[in-house]
């Protein structure tokens, strides 16, 4: 009996522990935010759009943007916005886009949208890029335009350059974000430029990499696997292997679905370095 | 075909040969050599330089070669195996190296005034304290006893011309009926080396120095217990023969032992042992001229472990039982910088922060059949846990096997028996052994290990069966008062042999390396070793003595297995008269034509070279005094054998003297 006893009152605890637990429900609000930093707000009369990434910055190269839009007269973050953007460059002669993703809800819950940019080139001191926000919100639009900081990356992470077969390629470093010594998984994105304004993914190729240490005799590292797309439309995945710490240069070669390769060269004793390449040092 | 020639020669031997013993007593023989060192060496017409290094003492052995890097640290190989194969410790204590290099073989952390004798025994039967598959060392430490008060003071010190190595070493001993206390410090210091031609060996230069003390306290008659410690630090080492040398290389060994010596029991003894270790060893090219990246190797190595010991008789069985674990920890960097200083360092784990956990236990009987005949059986079994613990070394290996968990469990077993028969001086024995050791460190998951001598970066493999061997053994002698001659012969077949096969499909990672190289297994690979030794009074003051050996590996494709000794011999002859002794001998080998130039080897030539020493003891008072002179290569004969990494040549003409002074 009094076992039994026991047993209820361990039940009770348990429950009373549950119930407790599901007090904190409206954390999950503020865990959205976990490891991601606020770089810019954009105003308009209406709404402020926060702008979060991991590393609290734009960059030149792959850049992961994440936002939310926060009703300016109730403070509360709108979640059933429909949100679409535009980076616009800003050069003396001419204006262009670059490649970027439609933007997306993370969670249905949640009060994040998110997608990617990425910035071919970086500002100068004439040459500058803003970013344009356009949603609609209860079939209402709106919009917001703001000046956006994209500073030069330290390491190349995006090649532009012209196929054998006419046609302009963009290609980016998007991941690992903190490579290390091991099999990272790796993602890349490769893109065309149709025209000034869209850029769309390419589907089908495969980005060959070679990743090197010029510093150390230009040694190679075992078991990589080429980049390649899963779904059309998509980022490329392959493993980027890195067998110690330092600077690497990951030579890069595009190949078209029928092999063909339309940029960027084979390391041999003699090639030392491909024409395209990204650069990452950890 | 060549199976049936090694056969045949085994035979040969078995008829016309004998075995190695030292004494003739009842008790069971073993194929097993114990190497004098330390103090009783110090009975002046037992060795010829009494203070040689331990490698020198070791290399007397039958059993024993040294790999040679340098003029310092060699490593043992027992039967033509390497570490790997065999098993060394100190007083029945597990050390393990921490140079990815096999820089600093346990003897290194030792010094011949720390020891009293090393025992070597052949095959399976040196598994008391662990696996092994090619034999053991055990070296032992100076044993003290309890007993009437007295006090003992040494001074030794030596000097050796062609390295202008200076020795300096001072001991006390204490003891009465409940203590005792022994101390003694060793100090050398060595610059380059002549090899034969008179050139210097750049980078042959080292420096030690030796601190040891033991403490003995007895409870009662029949129980005592002792602390130990060993702190050894060697500086400016350097390794001829390697791209790298060592800038510090420190150890201390500490031990607990209790003992309990019952009387008028079927138990004879009872001794326990917990003892800690710990290595540091730095291996750096700072000093280098001309290297293509500037680069550092640490590496640590950390070992705790007991045993714990029983021998007892029941009839005509005496049983030894050995109950023994250890935990070991092992981590190995490399650091390069690259030229552009504002560059990220280039750093990985060469040892992945391998931890290694054996719970084992040796079980020995020896039956004695009668006062001619006995059997000895001896069995282990023992259960072998690898664990990588650092996520970054997990994560390194796993570049080269995605599926690696950290953890590696495997069971080790061990068998062996032997036969041994002793009538009117004549005697022989024969013995059969099955067993088993897992991978070493660097065969399990070493990244990136260059090996100078091949050319190639070699990668452990974590997947790797336990090698397992097959061994059978021979020995015959003969002995009376004037003449004594042994002869032994050991044949293992060793199956899953591990060895590192060339990936083409890999890059190196060292400059100018020839490729990478995977550890794996071959189906098996067969090893001979036989060896004679004969020993003939020619008078009461001349005793000639003389010894050969011989062995052939081949792999399971008939190639040559690397680092396998060509004919080797020594012949000496002694005289000793009162105070006064003296010896000259003669010591070479013959061409190494079974060489394998996959792991480096080449053909050695030939050689041989002269040796003369003498001795002579006085007393001024109480004062004793043992001096020696001697002299080594005396015709300075340039030359390499086939144990020298990348042919190092090895030492020119020496001469050495020793004082030894004693209170």
């Amino acid at each position: 009996m009094k076992f039994q006893l026991k047993n209820i009152v361990a039940i009770l605890f348990m429950a009373l522990t549950l119930i407790s637990c599901s007090d904190n429900d409206d954390s999950t609000t503020i865990n959205e935010l976990d490891g991601l930093t606020k770089f810019q707000e954009m105003t308009n009369t209406t709404h402020t759009i926060e702008l979060y990434s991991h590393i609290g910055a734009l960059v030149q190269g792959y850049n992961e943007v994440k936002l939310r839009i926060k009703d300016n007269v109730t403070n509360q973050y709108i979640k059933n916005a429909t949100v679409s953007w535009m980076p616009v460059m800003h050069m003396a002669m001419m204006n262009h886009s670059c490649p970027n993703s439609e933007v997306e809800k993370i969670t249905s819950e949640g009060t994040l949208y998110e997608g990617y940019i990425m910035f071919q080139m970086a500002q100068n001191d004439t040459e500058y890029w803003d970013l344009k926000i356009d949603y609609s919100i209860d079939g209402i639009d709106y919009t917001t335009t703001s000046v956006i900081d994209v500073p030069a990356s330290a390491k190349r992470t995006v090649n532009t350059f012209m196929g054998t077969d006419g046609v302009k390629y963009l290609v980016a470093y998007a991941e690992p974000h903190h490579p290390s010594v091991a099999l990272n998984d790796m993602v890349v994105g490769v893109w065309k430029m149709q025209d000034m304004m869209t850029f769309p993914v390419v589907d089908g190729y495969t980005l060959k990499i070679d990743p090197r240490m010029p510093s150390m005799g230009n040694h190679s590292s075992p078991n990589n696997v080429h980049a390649t797309q899963t779904t059309a439309g998509e980022l490329y995945n392959g493993k980027l292997s890195l067998t110690m710490t330092g600077y690497w240069k990951i030579n890069l070669q595009l190949a078209k679905p029928d092999g063909t390769i339309v940029k960027g060269e084979e390391i041999t004793d003699t090639v030392t370095s491909s024409s395209i390449f990204f650069e990452i040092e950890f | 075909m060549k199976k049936t020639v090694s056969i045949l020669v085994l035979l040969f031997s078995v008829f016309v040969l004998a075995q190695n013993q030292e004494n003739d007593s009842l008790k069971i023989k073993e194929l097993k050599e114990v190497i004098l060192i330390g103090k009783k060496a110090n009975l002046y017409e037992k060795q010829s330089k009494s203070l040689g290094s331990i490698d020198e003492f070791l290399q007397q052995s039958l059993k024993v070669d040294m790999i040679k890097r340098g003029a310092y640290a060699w490593e043992p190989i027992i039967n033509n195996m390497p570490s790997e194969r065999t098993l060394v410790t100190i007083d029945g204590m597990r050390i393990f190296g921490a140079c990815t290099d096999k820089m600093d073989p346990i003897t290194s952390y030792v010094e011949v005034s720390n020891l009293e004798e090393a025992t070597i025994v052949s095959g399976q039967e040196g598994g008391c304290f662990g696996n092994t598959i090619g034999g053991s060392i055990d070296l032992k430490r100076n044993k003290n006893t309890f007993g009437e008060k007295k006090w003992e003071f040494h001074l030794n010190s030596g000097f050796e011309t062609n390295n202008k190595q200076k020795i300096l070493g001072a001991s006390v001993n204490y003891r009465d009926s409940l203590f005792y206390v022994d101390s003694d410090v060793m100090l050398r210091n060595a610059e380059n080396y002549k090899a034969g031609n008179g050139n210097e060996v750049l980078f042959s230069q080292f420096s030690k120095a030796n601190f040891s003390s033991t403490f003995g306290f007895r409870f009662s008659n029949n129980k005592s217990i002792e602390t130990a410690i060993i702190y050894d630090k060697a500086t400016n080492v350097g390794y001829p023969a390697l791209p790298m040398d060592v800038s510090l290389a420190e150890a201390a060994i500490a031990s607990i032992k209790y003992e309990y010596v019952p009387l008028n029991s079927k138990v004879k003894n009872w001794e326990t042992k917990l003892y800690f270790n710990t290595i540091k060893h730095k291996m750096d090219d700072t000093t280098r001229p001309n290297v293509p990246i500037h680069m550092d190797m640490p590496g640590w190595s950390e070992t705790f472990g007991y045993y714990s010991k029983v021998n007892f008789s029941k009839a005509k069985h005496h049983f030894l039982i050995n109950l023994n674990s250890f935990y070991n920890k092992s981590i190995a960097e490399m650091t390069m910088y690259p030229s552009d200083p504002n560059e990220n360092l280039m750093f990985m784990y060469t040892w992945p922060d391998v931890r290694t956990l054996y719970n084992g236990v040796f079980l020995e009987d020896e039956f004695v059949f009668n006062c001619h005949s006995s059997l000895k059986i001896l069995t282990s079994f023992g259960s072998h846990i690898n664990h990588v613990a650092s996520q970054f070394g997990l994560e390194s290996i796993q570049i080269f096997y995605p599926e690696l968990k950290a953890e590696k469990s495997r069971i080790l077993k061990s068998v062996a028996s032997r036969y041994n028969h002793v009538k009117l001086g004549f005697e022989y024995g024969f013995g059969l052994a099955y067993g088993e050791r897992a991978p070493s460190v660097s065969e399990g998951y070493g990244f990136y290990l260059f090996n100078s001598f091949d050319g190639y970066d070699n990668i452990g493999n974590p997947n790797l069966k336990n090698e397992k061997a097959l061994e059978g053994s021979l020995s015959i002698g003969f002995k009376n008062d004037k003449f004594k001659i042994n002869a032994s012969a050991s044949y293992f077949k060793i199956y899953d042999y591990i060895i590192a096969k060339t990936d083409v499909s890999l890059v190196p990672m060292t400059i100018g390396a020839n490729g990478v190289r995977i550890y794996t297994a071959l189906d098996y690979a067969t090893l001979f070793n036989t060896d004679i030794s004969a020993e003939i009074y020619l008078s009461n003051s001349f005793k000639w003595f003389s010894q050969a050996t011989f062995a052939k590996g081949k792999d399971s494709e008939n190639k040559n297995l690397p680092f396998i000794s060509p004919l080797s011999y020594m012949s000496s002859l002694r005289f000793i008269k009162n105070q006064f002794n003296a010896e000259i001998s003669v010591s070479g080998n013959a061409s190494q034509i079974n060489y394998n130039s996959e792991f480096g080897e080449d053909k050695t030539p030939s050689y041989a070279i002269l040796n003369v020493s003498s001795g002579y003891k006085f007393k001024l008072g109480t004062n004793n005094f043992t001096t020696r002179i001697g002299g080594e290569n005396l015709l300075d004969t340039y030359y390499s054998t086939y144990a020298d990494w990348n042919n190092i040549p090895r030492v020119g003409r020496n001469i050495f003297i020793n004082l030894n002074y004693s209170l």
